[in-house]
């Protein structure tokens, strides 16, 4: 629909005239006309003399426009977005649930938005409380009493948790000996990242041939692989339920294996909202963990962060955990000091966190209470098991006969791969039809894998209306000759797919004149 | 439960189809043994009653807007314009996730390309990444990543640094048993060296002598600024490897210490060893400019243990607010705003001066100033804290570390002085 001739308007740019309807193209802020005003009025600079020893900064290169032409500019952009609030997002592994506004209201109270973390602490009671409070409901929920808030995000957790187990083996002189950490071929790829940037070796435990779980054998095989007793093992990373949505029922004997030899149980919680409020992970047998608080806690994604991986652990593995924890002498609470607790293996993040995230957590908790947050994980368990049983006869479910799924329920492309479509194609083909895909091509252990979470938050209808149009996607295919449709999809969408190779081979990443 | 959809008759339809006649048989593979225990926790509560509840919490502290606020050291207080708070809520950035997607992700990706503009710029760098948490980790970040690229271990601090950013790299560097950490020159073994400005105590630096250092000895230059604010008066570190540091000071409030924005800028050629995101620009299938999230090849869900960092979210709302700020002020209002806070911390220095028992530390200083006083810096800092006034940074027993920014009103600074002239 280009025009023939290009029009060429100073504010809007040449791209204008591809508008139509309800879609608008946007230029980048440098492709406008420089305004000779600010889109922020202030005070005018006295001009005193500069104290810094040097001269001012000349030219920066900045765009300059008004506060509506801003305006418009991010709201234009807005519309290319898809978001929970448009529709499903069933995004396996990451959880996208309803974002309740008032999480975002009470952020957003000065008495939270506006204090400084290094505040005397007799100033920020309330901030520390609601910390405190936190970490409480943490300890309770997971049955890990001992909880640490600041890490900033599930990687930075997992960090935090590996980094509490490798101090324990330190302090106890046994860092030099463990130096392996086990982890299944199934797990999240910030998990292996993990343990080398605690400088460890990653041994990985098949699960292909076992139905998608952890098996005992292939367990002890890892275990004792290189020491009889397993004492060169540092700990275990394992998300549980695992990426393809099954619950590792054995995992508690392999803990207790993994003890005997002298290592710990790492979970990785990225997958706690299926048994929030039903399970204890202290119950089979972790030892440390971090929670997503942007996955079960609802903390909004905003197109990528900010998150928060706040880490739990038995009394054991306290005296190791990152600084500062929040502490209650008497009725005052307060952070830990420097000098304290000195077998901390140390500061991970600036300042105590993401505590923003803290506080909207804290509400969604308190919304939920127990028995909400029971009904999340039953919810988002039952329209899980839903899907894949509706969807088994259209897809190839690998793990579909031997029980239900948990939160997530995982197909592959093998029946579409044989008339020429694959996981991404369908996954366009959803964008098609006005969803955002399940998540692609993981986890890695089997090829084409899709992984469907719908989460709590839809209802029926919602379910529903994404089952037939996957079924109607199965059908299509199975009939046949749809190779080409199917690879040029998507169409109705501001852009048509991209293409990564050439943005890989010559990479522009910022604006130039 | 209001956040809830299903129906109750919605949940026996779709037991049925799924052949189980209670919630709790699909949980037949959890061992009954880890089951069956209760929460000591309250039950759900409505939007009032939690409102109440947590307005009673932050009406416990004492907010900035309270009174005269001069606390800075890696976290500034800063106004913030009403339409960047509007923009961040829009459903279509709250709501979204990482940009997988492009096709229904181009508006992320495209805030993410000017936030990389508007870094690469500021800092004077070619390339920048879509994000990390904070200065600190941001700092962290960028002396693995000097490791890699000149296959060195030792890290060399070149001036004061912020003790949170010095206590983080100790603490990543504490994985490995053959990394030092040492104050002063960097020699053959080095990778890096480390040069904050303003420093921890508000003194602006010149790179040309670390430069030389650096050239001499092979290690990079990484330049840490946590005061974005003051790249719209001083000159841009151009002579920096990898610059980085903390963006909180443009669009985020200071939220108690986060979220914040950690931001990382370098030189095009160390691009493949940089961590975290990178938003790129490309064409779609019809020829049409469009972005992607690209060299995901260094990324942890790509190459695992290999990966340069296990980074998965960055900070991709924070670095949303700060290109909506960004794009507010432009070349002028952001050095306007530059000056304004330089010209409060001149008034703050001056009066300070002329107040008994104070001693002005700095012979040069951007938006923060350390002074020395004639008693105890945190029986002062309580003792102000108790009238309302939050004094700034005890940087030692008897120094103290104020910030005045342009929300420093001169009446803030006369009740500091006056406070101040009845304590010392």
């Amino acid at each position: 629909m280009s025009a023939e001739k290009t029009i060429e308007f100073k504010d809007e740019g040449k791209m204008t005239d591809d508008n139509r309807g309800l879609h608008y193209e946007e230029n980048l802020l440098w492709e406008k006309e420089r305004s000779d005003t600010s889109g922020v009025d202030m005070p005018k600079p006295a001009g005193a003399p500069l104290r810094t020893g040097h001269e001012a900064r000349g030219d920066i290169g900045l765009p300059q426009v008004s506060e509506p032409q801003a305006l418009r500019h991010f709201v234009r952009m807005s519309t290319w977005n898809y978001s929970i609030d448009h529709g499903f997002f069933p995004l396996g592994s990451c959880t996208m649930k309803h974002n309740p506004r008032l999480n975002e209201k009470l952020a957003r109270l000065p008495g939270f938005a506006a204090i400084h973390p290094l505040q005397p602490a007799s100033t920020v009671q309330g901030a520390l409380g609601v910390m405190y409070e936190l970490q409480n409901w943490l300890g309770e929920l997971t049955g890990l009493k001992s909880v640490c808030i600041t890490p900033a995000a599930g990687a930075q957790g997992e960090l935090a948790g590996i980094m509490t187990i490798r101090r324990k083996h330190e302090l106890s002189g046994e860092s030099a000996k463990r130096r392996i950490i086990l982890t299944p071929d199934s797990s999240h790829g910030t998990n292996p990242a993990t343990a080398a940037m605690c400088g460890y070796e990653v041994r990985n435990i098949p699960t292909k041939e076992t139905g998608g779980i952890l098996s005992l054998e292939a367990f002890k095989e890892a275990l004792y692989k290189t020491d009889e007793n397993g004492e060169d093992v540092a700990g275990m990373m394992v998300t549980n339920p695992n990426t393809c949505g099954l619950f590792e029922s054995g995992v508690k004997d392999m803990a207790d294996l993994l003890h005997a030899a002298g290592g710990y149980f790492y979970m990785d919680g990225a997958n706690f909202n299926a048994i929030v409020g039903k399970v204890r992970p202290a119950d089979f047998g972790v030892d440390v963990m971090h929670i997503n608080l942007h996955k079960t806690f609802s903390t909004p994604h905003g197109g990528g962060g900010p998150g928060s991986g706040p880490i739990c652990c038995t009394e054991e593995l306290a005296p190791y955990l990152p600084k500062p924890l929040v502490v209650k002498d008497g009725d005052a609470y307060r952070l830990e000091e420097d000098g304290e607790r000195e077998t901390t293996l140390g500061t991970l993040k600036g300042f105590q966190g993401q505590f923003g995230m803290h506080v909207r957590a804290l509400t969604y908790m308190l919304s939920h209470g127990k028995d909400g947050l029971r009904q999340v994980s039953e919810d988002a368990v039952l329209n899980a098991n839903y899907i894949l049983r509706s969807l088994e006869g259209h897809y190839h479910a690998p793990f579909a006969a031997n029980g239900h799924c948990m939160h997530e329920a995982l197909l592959t492309d093998k029946r579409q791969k044989e008339k020429g479509v694959s996981t991404l194609d369908i996954a366009k083909m959803l964008v098609e039809r006005g969803f955002h895909p399940m998540t692609v091509y993981f986890p890695l252990v089997l090829p084409g894998t899709m992984l469907i979470e719908p989460t709590e938050t839809e209802s029926k209808d919602s379910i529903d209306r994404f089952i037939t149009v996957m079924k109607e996607i199965a059908e299509e295919v199975e009939a046949g000759d749809v190779e080409e449709k199917y690879h040029s999809m998507p169409i109705a969408t501001p852009r048509r797919r991209l293409d990564e190779v050439k943005a890989a081979r010559n990479p522009i990443l910022r604006w130039k004149n | 439960m209001r956040y809830l959809p299903q129906a109750k008759k919605s949940r026996e339809e779709m037991m049925k189809v799924i052949g189980v006649d209670s919630v709790e048989d699909l949980y037949a593979d959890i061992p009954k043994s880890e089951m069956g225990f209760g929460f000591d926790l309250p039950d759900h509560q409505g939007e009032l009653a939690v409102e109440r509840y947590m307005g009673a919490y932050a009406n416990q502290n004492h907010a900035a807007p309270d009174g005269p606020f001069f606390l800075g050291a890696g976290v500034y207080y800063h106004h913030v314009p009403s339409t960047v708070d509007y923009i961040i809520q829009r459903s279509e950035f709250l709501t979204a996730y990482t940009p997988y997607q492009p096709e229904i992700a181009q508006g992320t990706l495209q805030a993410l390309f000017e936030y990389q503009s508007f870094i690469a710029l500021l800092t004077g760098q070619d390339v920048a990444n879509a994000s990390l948490y904070d200065g600190a980790t941001a700092m962290a970040e960028a002396a693995l990543m000097a490791q890699r690229v000149t296959k060195r271990r030792k890290i060399v601090l070149g001036n004061d640094l912020h003790q949170d950013y010095k206590k983080v790299l100790e603490a990543y560097m504490s994985n490995f048993n053959d990394v030092e950490i040492t104050q002063g020159a960097p020699d053959d073994a080095s990778a890096c060296v480390i040069v904050q400005s303003p420093d921890f105590f508000g003194n602006v630096h010149k790179y040309e002598s670390f430069r030389k250092q650096c050239d001499e000895s092979g290690a990079l230059l990484i330049v840490v600024i946590n005061e974005i604010i003051s790249l719209g008066l001083l000159p841009a570190p151009v002579e920096a490897d990898i610059v980085c540091g903390e963006a909180q000071s443009i669009g985020l409030p200071m939220s108690y210490g986060g979220p914040h924005l950690g931001f990382f800028a370098c030189k095009e050629k160390y691009l493949r060893q940089m961590p975290g995101r990178l938003c790129g620009m490309t064409e779609d299938a019809d020829g049409k400019r469009g972005f992607v999230l690209t060299l995901s090849t260094r990324e942890q869900h790509i190459r695992r243990d290999k990966a340069t960092s296990n980074i998965c979210t960055n900070q991709g709302l924070c670095a949303l607010a700060f290109t909506v700020h960004m794009s507010l002020l432009g070349e002028d209002g952001f050095k306007d705003l530059a000056r304004l806070n330089h010209e409060a911390a001149i008034k703050l220095a001056d009066a300070l001066r002329k107040v008994k028992g104070v001693k002005v530390l700095n012979d040069s200083f951007f938006n923060e100033i350390t002074v020395e006083i004639n008693g105890d810096a945190n029986a002062l800092i309580k003792d102000l804290a108790e009238q309302g006034i939050i004094a700034g940074y005890a940087a030692g027993q008897n120094r103290l570390l104020l910030a005045a920014t342009e929300m420093t009103q001169d009446t803030d600074i006369e009740a500091l002085c006056a406070a101040l002239n009845k304590v010392l």
